[in-house]
């Protein structure tokens, strides 16, 4: 689905825009945020380390190299997801949020505790969407959740946690051909405020290869399209642009036509 | 493709084969000390129980850092010393 991508491109682009940010690995004994954001060899101290009371919070954040305001909170490659605690998380996000503008919490697949945690104080969510039945689904039932289990939804008087819809992989040619639903058709049934269109692209391999977030890598329609997503999180009027992806080369064409 | 010496396709960075340089030294790391991270906490606690037997630090003043590396790894770790001008002093006494 492209969550950890995701959440790379996010908050690296708040903190191009010059908002201090951290991000999240929730993903305890599967940590691949550290690879995708290009810190793996600069973990020392995790996330779980810091919950336990073995390391302190500023031991743990690894800054990025790139970007002065962007850190990294990884988690541990070798704990499982029963090492978090409501208790510890909260007192880790109350810490960072004396200092940082953006907190990014990147949430494990599926809909168990650490995915739960990672969801748990949100004031915002990013639901992370390809056009494909089962991964729609999926993002209905986190809904659901969002609306149901977290802090927001449990004091009253509260907002409900703002939940936004972000679609990755859109192949506009498929879409044209009627073999993958469209934008609208995903936001029907959803019935969620869209963040973003990211057009299916090979700049995404192509960065998470070299550990970098798609937005800091060479310029790239996906990028872009993740750098308007930002906008619009950040409250910017930014029109939608569907991208098609990449044409397909002259030859490539003739080929298909007499095929 | 090359005919004639010429390139058709001008060859990009093999950003493929970064990927698999980067795989091959993280999981070397992490196939040989599994238990490495925990051995952190437990590092960092016992080199503070040494000093402490000489001088008074804060728990907070510990800084550890970690570059790994194909060849070679580095472990750097940075305490500091609450009066540090007193106590450098005293030292080059």
């Amino acid at each position: 689905m492209g969550k950890t991508t995701t959440s790379a491109a996010i908050s690296a682009g708040l903190a191009k825009r010059g908002l201090k940010t951290v991000v999240i690995d929730f993903d305890v004994g599967l940590r691949n945020l550290d690879l995708i954001m290009g810190c793996e060899r600069r973990v020392v101290f995790d996330f779980i380390n810091v919950i336990q009371g073995d390391a302190k919070l500023k031991q743990a954040l690894i800054r990025d190299k790139r970007l002065d305001n962007l850190w990294v909170l990884p988690t541990s490659q070798t704990r499982d997801k029963d090492a978090l605690s409501r208790e510890g998380v909260e007192k880790v996000l109350d810490e960072l949020k004396k200092e940082f503008d953006y907190i990014v919490c990147d949430s494990p697949a599926g809909i168990e505790k650490g995915a739960q945690l990672a969801m748990y104080f949100a004031d915002e969510a990013i639901v992370v969407t390809n056009p494909e039945v089962s991964s729609v689904r999926d993002s209905d039932r986190v809904l659901g959740l969002l609306n149901s289990r977290t802090r927001r939804a449990e004091q009253s008087g509260q907002e409900p946690v703002k939940a936004h819809a972000l679609l990755t992989r859109y192949d506009t040619g498929r879409v044209a051909r009627g073999e993958m639903m469209t934008v609208e058709d995903v936001l029907e049934i959803l019935a969620i405020p869209l963040l973003g269109v990211i057009p299916e692209s090979p700049a995404v391999l192509r960065a998470s290869n070299v550990g970098t977030p798609i937005v800091l890598d060479e310029p790239s329609k996906a990028g872009a399209a993740y750098e308007d997503a930002v906008a619009r999180l950040v409250g910017e009027q930014v029109e939608i642009r569907i991208e098609p992806n990449e044409r397909p080369g002259f030859f490539q064409r003739l080929f298909k036509r007499t095929a | 493709m090359s005919i004639f010496g010429f390139q058709f396709r001008p060859k990009k960075a093999a950003t493929a084969q970064t990927a698999k340089e980067r795989l091959q030294i993280l999981l070397a790391h992490e196939r040989a000390d599994t238990a490495a991270q925990d051995i952190m906490p437990l590092l960092q606690r016992d080199i503070l129980e040494v000093i402490r037997r000489h001088m008074r630090i804060d728990g907070d003043a510990v800084d550890i850092r970690m570059e790994r590396d194909d060849d070679r790894s580095s472990l750097e770790i940075n305490i500091e010393l609450p009066g540090a001008r007193a106590l450098s002093a005293q030292v080059r006494r």
